[in-house]
C-alpha cells in the first residue's frame, strides 16, 4: 500500500511597514516605508527563526537522505528585505534549494489582494513572482499559494490558466462539508488543476497551540503528534496538509517552548513507523486522482474564525482604501513606470489592510500581535496619508505624459 | 480671581481665555491676584500675581472654630451623601455622625497642603472641594488686598462662594461653557449642573461669553435676567509671528479643527465635504483633533468613500494648529452648541475664510464670516463651494474677517468686566 503524505508547506512573508505620515507630508515627501523598522524586525527575525530553522531543516534533510521534504512560499516583499538587510538568508535558503528536497510556490509578488481586485494586476505579479523565484533559487514555480491561501474557483481558473497544475487552500469547514481535507480535489471549471487542503486542526496544534501551557495538550511531543496524523487518517485520506506562518519557528513559538526540537524529532519518528512520508504539493498532485471537484464559489482564506477575506476587506475603511488603491491600475497601466508599479505593489501588501481590521474579539490577539498601529482607525488614516501622496504623483506623471 | 489653569500649561481654551482677561484687566487699572490649584511658576506674572493653591493649607483662625468654618464651606463636600431609606431618628444620627466625620478629617488634614493636579483627572470632584477649602483660606489670607472675586467656570465656582462666605465680598461668576455645552441636553452631568447652578446663585452677578450662553443660564438654570451680561470673549495675538508654511498640496484645503465630539458637529463637516466633492475634484478637506467621536468619523468618511480626499491629523498641539491654518483655505465651525468658539477668529486672523454655525457664540459678533445652520449641510456645502470656486468672494472674507478680528480686544472686554464690577463693589 501507498504511503500516506504529509506535506509541510511554509509561509514565508514580511511586510514594507510604513512610516508615520502624516497630512502634512502628502506632496512633499514621497518616501513611504519605515526603514529602520523593517530592517529591526527582519534582523530580529532572522535570528530566531529563518536561519536556525533553515538550518535545521537542511541537517534533517541530510540525515534523512532525501526522504524529508517541505514547501516554501516566500513573498517578493520579504525576498527584497532579505537582498537589503540579510542576505545571508537567501544564501540558506538556496542551500536548501540545491537539496532538490524542497518546492518553492508561486504567489503574488507582493503578498497582495490582487486576486481580488484585478485579473490584469494579478496576473503581472504572479508573473514577477516567477521570475524572482526562478532567479534567486532556479526553480520554476508549478503549484500556487495566494495571499493567506486566499482561493475560490475563479482564481483556480485564473492561475490553471498561468500554467499552474496544483493550488493550495484553507480545508475551510464551510466548503468542506462532510468531506475530508486529506484527499486531492480539483477545480471544477479547470479539473487538471489539483487542489490541496489545509488540515487546519493539526496545523494550528503546532502553529497557536503549541506553546500554550492552558492547553490539555501541552507539552506536545512528537509521538504524540504522529498518533493524532495516524487517526486523522484512520477513516480514509491520503494527504495531511500542515500549512503555516514559516514565522511559526522561534518567532511565534519561541525556541524555549522547544519547537525547534519538536521538528527536528518528527521526520525521525514519521520514517521509524512508516505509514507517512513527506512529500511536496506537486509530487502529491502527480501521484494521487482527485476524488472530487470542490466547488468554491466565494473567496476563502486561512484567516480568522471566518475563514473568508473578512480580515482585510470586512469594515468600510478597508473597502474604501482598496477601492482607491486599485482604481489607480489603469492610470499606472499607461503611465508603465518602474518606480510607481514598484510603490504601487508595496501599497498593495495584503497586511496594510490587515492592520485596519476592527474584528477585536475572537482573533483580535492574533490582529493585534501582528500590527505596528494602536488602533485600526490610526492604521487608516496613514495609508490614506501615503495613498493621497501616491495618487497626487500619479495624476501629475501623467499629465506630464500626456 | 480663581481659575484652572493658566498659560503655558493649558489643556483647554480656559487658560488662554484667563490670560487674555487678567491682561485686559491691568490695562483698564485693574490688579489681580490669579489663584489656580496648581502653578508651574513659568507663568507670566506680569499681568497678575498668581498664588499656587498647592502651597497654601488649610487654616482657621481663633475666632472663626472649625465648627463655623465647617458651616461655611461644608457644602463643598462631595462625598456621596446619599441615604438609603431610614426614618428621622437614624437621619439625624446620620448627619451628626457625618458631621463629627468631617471634623475629625478635617483636623487630620489641617494645616496640611494639599497637592492639586490641575488636570481634568477622575479626582476632579475631590479637587474641586479641597480647591473651595483652599480658596476660602486664601481669601482670608488676602481679605485686605481685593474688592470682588471673580470665578471662571464650574471648577472654581465652589472656591469662589467659599471667598464669598469667608470674607463678604461679591462674587461674579463667569460662565465660558455649561454642561448642556458638553453633553446632550437630556444628558448632562447633574453633580456638575448642580454646582453651576449653585455658583450662578451665590454670585453677585454672572458674566456670560455670548448671548446664547446667557439664555441658556437665564432658561436653564432659572437665574434672573437682570444679574446676567453678556461679555463676549476677545482674543489676544500679540507676540504672534505670520507663519510661512510651504504647501505639499495644490488643491484647495477646507480644515475643521477642534474636539471631535458632538458638540461640534463633525458630522455635519463631513456631509457637506461629500457633497462639496461631488462638484469639485481640487479641494481636500482635513479634520484636525481628536475625541470620541473620531473613529465614527472615520469610518463615516469611508462609508462615504471620499477618504482620499478627507484627512485626519489626529490631535495637533502648538504650532501645528498655526500651520494647519496657515495652510487652509476655508475654516468651517460646525458646532452643535459652542458657547462662544475661539477657533475661527484664529482662522480669520490667519487671513482664512470661516463658516461657522449660527449656535455658536461667535456667530453674534462676527460680521465677516459666513453663518449657517449647523444642520444645514446644503447651505454648508454652498458657502464652501462659493470661497473655493469665488475668489473675490475669498479674498473679501480674508481681508475684512481680518480687520475684523482684530478690533476684537480683551483691552474691551475687560472695560465691560469692570463695569460689572463696580456695579456690585457700589451696591
Amino acid at each position: 500500500m501507498a504511503k500516506k503524505q504529509i506535506c509541510l508547506y511554509f509561509q514565508v512573508h514580511q511586510p514594507t511597514r510604513l512610516r508615520l505620515y502624516r497630512f502634512f507630508d502628502i506632496g512633499k515627501d514621497s518616501h513611504y516605508y519605515d526603514d529602520f523598522e523593517n530592517r529591526t524586525i527582519l534582523r530580529r527575525i532572522a535570528q530566531k527563526c529563518y536561519l536556525p530553522m533553515n538550518q535545521l531543516l537542511l541537517d534533517v534533510i541530510r540525515e534523512q537522505k532525501g526522504a524529508f521534504k517541505v514547501a516554501f512560499s516566500i513573498s517578493g516583499s520579504a525576498l527584497e528585505q532579505f537582498e537589503r538587510y540579510a542576505p545571508e538568508i537567501l544564501d540558506s535558503f538556496r542551500a536548501l534549494a540545491d537539496t532538490g528536497c524542497v518546492e518553492f510556490l508561486g504567489e503574488t509578488y507582493y503578498h497582495s489582494l490582487s486576486s481580488l481586485a484585478s485579473p490584469a494586476e494579478f496576473r503581472l505579479q504572479v508573473e514577477k513572482h516567477r521570475q524572482a523565484i526562478k532567479e534567486y533559487f532556479g526553480q520554476t514555480p508549478v503549484t500556487f499559494r495566494n495571499t493567506e491561501l486566499i482561493y475560490s474557483d475563479a482564481i483556480g481558473d485564473m492561475v490553471s490558466e498561468m500554467g499552474f497544475k496544483t493550488v493550495l487552500t484553507e480545508g475551510a469547514k464551510h466548503i468542506l462539508g462532510w468531506q475530508s481535507p486529506n484527499y486531492v480535489y480539483c477545480n471544477p471549471e479547470k479539473p487538471s488543476l489539483k487542489v490541496l487542503m489545509r488540515n487546519s486542526a493539526l496545523s494550528d496544534d503546532i502553529a497557536f497551540r503549541f506553546s500554550d501551557r492552558s492547553w490539555d495538550n501541552w507539552p506536545l511531543t512528537a509521538d504524540k503528534y504522529l498518533a493524532w496524523l495516524k487517526a486523522a487518517v484512520s477513516d480514509g485520506g491520503n494527504m495531511i496538509g500542515l500549512f503555516m506562518d514559516y514565522e511559526t519557528f522561534g518567532e511565534h513559538q519561541k525556541a524555549e517552548s522547544g519547537i525547534f526540537d519538536f521538528m527536528r524529532a518528527l521526520p525521525g519518528v514519521v520514517a521509524e513507523d512508516g505509514e507517512f512520508e513527506f512529500s511536496t504539493p506537486s509530487s502529491i498532485a502527480r501521484r494521487f486522482k482527485a476524488v472530487s471537484e470542490i466547488s468554491v464559489p466565494e473567496a476563502i482564506s486561512w484567516a480568522d474564525e471566518e475563514r473568508d477575506t473578512s480580515a482585510w476587506l470586512g469594515n468600510e475603511l478597508q473597502k474604501d482604501a482598496f477601492n482607491k488603491l486599485y482604481g489607480l491600475y489603469e492610470k499606472l497601466a499607461i503611465l508603465n513606470q518602474p518606480s510607481m508599479w514598484n510603490d504601487f505593489g508595496h501599497l498593495q501588501e495584503s497586511d496594510h489592510f490587515y492592520y485596519m481590521c476592527t474584528k477585536f474579539f475572537s482573533d483580535g490577539a492574533v490582529h493585534k500581535y501582528f500590527n505596528p498601529y494602536d488602533t485600526p482607525y490610526e492604521a487608516f488614516i496613514n495609508y490614506m496619508n501615503v495613498l493621497s501622496d501616491f495618487m497626487i504623483r500619479v495624476d501629475e506623471a501623467l499629465s506630464e505624459k500626456l | 480671581m480663581f481659575g484652572w489653569e493658566f498659560p503655558p500649561h493649558i489643556a483647554g481654551g480656559l487658560g488662554t481665555a484667563c490670560y487674555g482677561i487678567v491682561k485686559g484687566l491691568a490695562h483698564n487699572g485693574v490688579e489681580t491676584i490669579f489663584v489656580m490649584p496648581s502653578a508651574s511658576g513659568d507663568e507670566d506674572q506680569s499681568a497678575a500675581r498668581i498664588i499656587n493653591a498647592s502651597d497654601v493649607a488649610v487654616t482657621y483662625t481663633e475666632e472663626l472654630g472649625i465648627g463655623d468654618f465647617l458651616d461655611k464651606v461644608k457644602f463643598i463636600h462631595v462625598g456621596s451623601n446619599l441615604v438609603p431609606y431610614c426614618d428621622p431618628e437614624d437621619f439625624t444620627n446620620l448627619v451628626e455622625e457625618e458631621r463629627r466625620r468631617q471634623q475629625k478629617d478635617f483636623r487630620i488634614h489641617y494645616g496640611q497642603k494639599f497637592k492639586f493636579s490641575g488636570k481634568y483627572g477622575a479626582n476632579l470632584m475631590e479637587e474641586v472641594a479641597r480647591y473651595a477649602m483652599v480658596g476660602g483660606t486664601i481669601a482670608l489670607q488676602h481679605k485686605d488686598e481685593f474688592d470682588v472675586i471673580h470665578a471662571h467656570d464650574w471648577l472654581t465656582y465652589y472656591a469662589g462662594i467659599a471667598a464669598k462666605r469667608m470674607t463678604g465680598k461679591p462674587l461674579v461668576v463667569h460662565v465660558h461653557a455649561t454642561s448642556f455645552d458638553r453633553g446632550s441636553v437630556d444628558n448632562i452631568d447633574t453633580r456638575v449642573y448642580a454646582i453651576e447652578r449653585n455658583g450662578m446663585e451665590a454670585a453677585d452677578k454672572v458674566i456670560t461669553v455670548s448671548d446664547l450662553t446667557r439664555n441658556i443660564v437665564i432658561t436653564k438654570y432659572g437665574i434672573n435676567p437682570d444679574k446676567v451680561v453678556t461679555v463676549h470673549n476677545a482674543v489676544d495675538f500679540s507676540g504672534r509671528d505670520d507663519l510661512q508654511v510651504e504647501r505639499g498640496v495644490k488643491d484647495k484645503v477646507v480644515t475643521f479643527l477642534g474636539r471631535i465630539t458632538f458638540q461640534k458637529g463633525p458630522e455635519y463637516f463631513i456631509e457637506a465635504a461629500a457633497k462639496v466633492l461631488k462638484r469639485t475634484k481640487g479641494v481636500r478637506f482635513v479634520m484636525a483633533g481628536s475625541g470620541d467621536m473620531m473613529n465614527r468619523s472615520i469610518k463615516h468618511v469611508a462609508r462615504l468613500g471620499i477618504s482620499d480626499r478627507f484627512h485626519f491629523t489626529g490631535f495637533l498641539r502648538g504650532a501645528d494648529v498655526q500651520k494647519m491654518f496657515a495652510l487652509s483655505d476655508v475654516y468651517v465651525m460646525p458646532s452643535v452648541s459652542e458657547p462662544f468658539g475661539i477657533s475661527p477668529l484664529e482662522a480669520m486672523r490667519t487671513g482664512v475664510p470661516s463658516v461657522i454655525s449660527k449656535q455658536s457664540g461667535a456667530a453674534e459678533i462676527l460680521r465677516y464670516a459666513f453663518k449657517v445652520d449647523f444642520w444645514n449641510v446644503d447651505a454648508m456645502a454652498d458657502q464652501i463651494y462659493g470661497l473655493l470656486q469665488y475668489p473675490a468672494l475669498a479674498k473679501f472674507a480674508a481681508t475684512e474677517g481680518y480687520d475684523e478680528v482684530n478690533t476684537l480686544k480683551w483691552d474691551n472686554a475687560t472695560a465691560k468686566m469692570k463695569a460689572v464690577y463696580e456695579s456690585v463693589v457700589n451696591k
